[in-house]
């Protein structure tokens, strides 16, 4: 890659961690039947704070009411375990790789810090409202559908990189 | 290599049985109490490779836009053929039942607009949710603040649902598979995404060469 780059963050060489990931995938449906993800669980967060906060709200609501299960809360489900796990594995890599430092924030050289968190909040504004249309999102929907062949999957992948492409010239300034 | 268990309930037949099919969860063959600490490892595998690859980091997530670093391609493209030409081989020899995974449903066009919202969302944010939380994990304070805005865009959705319930409905054509639709067999799917990876893999190798002269300040 660059040699002149004798600064360059240590990363696993991406088509191996590409085979480690799709090991996963396919280890994820061997044991549990179902696929990786990662909006499902800020859902049940949604859920659980709505709940908790408006329990009449949140039961009446034709959305809402379809992720609170009977017996327990919504927060006792599989996405929100895997996903903290998420938040461990990254931790580990990151102490491992000497990457994990106190609070900052990374942008473009044309860019500010707070021009990049108004832009992340509203990026993840965006994701997470598009993830419930999509069923999913980069994991569940667009990595493990398409993987285990599912329609719906591959038509979020193409919809989520072809728009991304498409969109990238009127966000360049954040990033290039 | 198909995996030995011993077997109390095989009585007068074997002590050993080979386990051959999965899924193990529903199957029975793990009881569903380990199902969230199994959740918990299956995480930290995920959270690891995600971060371990780079995906921690929105302005290498954001190269594949502008072409000076392709890391989520190719670590998104292969184990896409991994998983598939893999979750193949394991219903060929029998150690995973196909028709019990769970397949994704495909409700049309609110999943096109879904994608679409998340493509603009993708740029805009320079995160997934996946690789926002491996973000949160390491410090940093942009993919914190793009996890909060996930939070409250599905609080919006939420709230909004009713003037788009019967939108978010439409299009319902169930749990269908690539070959249900198109009558083509698996197997050519995993061919063609195959072939379609390493050309991808090898014309963006050549793009990225290009643009990352004119990148000076970028660590690599």
């Amino acid at each position: 890659m660059n040699k002149n780059n004798n600064k360059r963050p240590h990363y696993l060489n991406p088509y191996f961690g590409g085979v480690l990931l799709g090991l996963l995938v396919i280890a994820t449906f061997y044991i549990t039947g179902r696929g990786l993800g990662a909006s499902g669980a800020v859902k049940s967060t949604v859920v659980e704070t709505v709940e908790t906060l408006a329990p009449q709200h949140a039961e009446s609501s034709p959305y809402y009411s379809k992720y609170i299960p009977k017996d327990t809360s919504p927060m006792n489900n599989w996405l929100v375990f895997e996903s903290f796990g998420v938040l461990l594995g990254g931790l580990l890599s990151g102490v491992i790789y000497g990457r994990v430092k106190k609070f900052r924030v990374e942008h473009g050289a044309h860019t500010t810090s707070a021009k990049r968190l108004v832009f992340a909040v509203l990026g993840g504004v965006l994701f997470g409202f598009g993830s419930q249309f999509g069923r999913g999102c980069t994991s569940g929907a667009a990595l493990v559908g398409s993987a285990s062949f599912s329609f719906g999957g591959v038509i979020v992948l193409i919809s989520i990189f072809g728009t991304g492409y498409a969109v990238a010239y009127f966000f360049r300034k954040l990033w290039i | 290599m198909p995996l030995l268990i011993f077997s109390e309930n095989c009585g007068f037949n074997s002590t050993f049985k080979i386990l051959t099919m999965g899924p193990l969860i529903p199957n029975d063959i793990i009881t569903g109490d380990w199902n969230f600490v199994i959740a918990i490892l299956i995480g930290i595998a995920f959270g690891f490779i995600l971060e371990a690859s780079g995906f921690s980091s929105s302005r290498n997530l954001a190269g594949v836009f502008y072409g000076y670093n392709f890391v989520v391609l190719r670590v998104f493209f292969t184990a896409v053929i991994v998983a598939m030409v893999g979750l193949l081989y394991f219903d060929y020899f029998g150690w995973l039942d196909l028709s019990k995974i769970f397949i994704l449903p495909t409700f049309l066009s609110p999943m096109i607009l879904g994608g679409v919202i998340m493509g603009v969302g993708f740029v805009m944010g320079g995160f997934c949710p996946g690789t926002s939380f491996t973000g949160i994990a390491i410090g940093k304070t942009d993919a914190l603040f793009f996890a909060i805005g996930l939070f409250l865009g599905i609080f919006i959705f939420g709230e909004a649902y009713p003037y788009f319930a019967n939108f978010y409905n439409s299009g319902n054509m169930g749990n269908v598979t690539l070959t249900d639709v198109t009558g083509i067999a698996a197997p050519w799917f995993a061919l063609g995404f195959t072939v379609i990876a390493l050309a991808a893999f090898w014309v963006t190798a050549e793009i990225e060469k290009k643009v990352r002269k004119n990148m000076k300040e970028y660590k690599f």
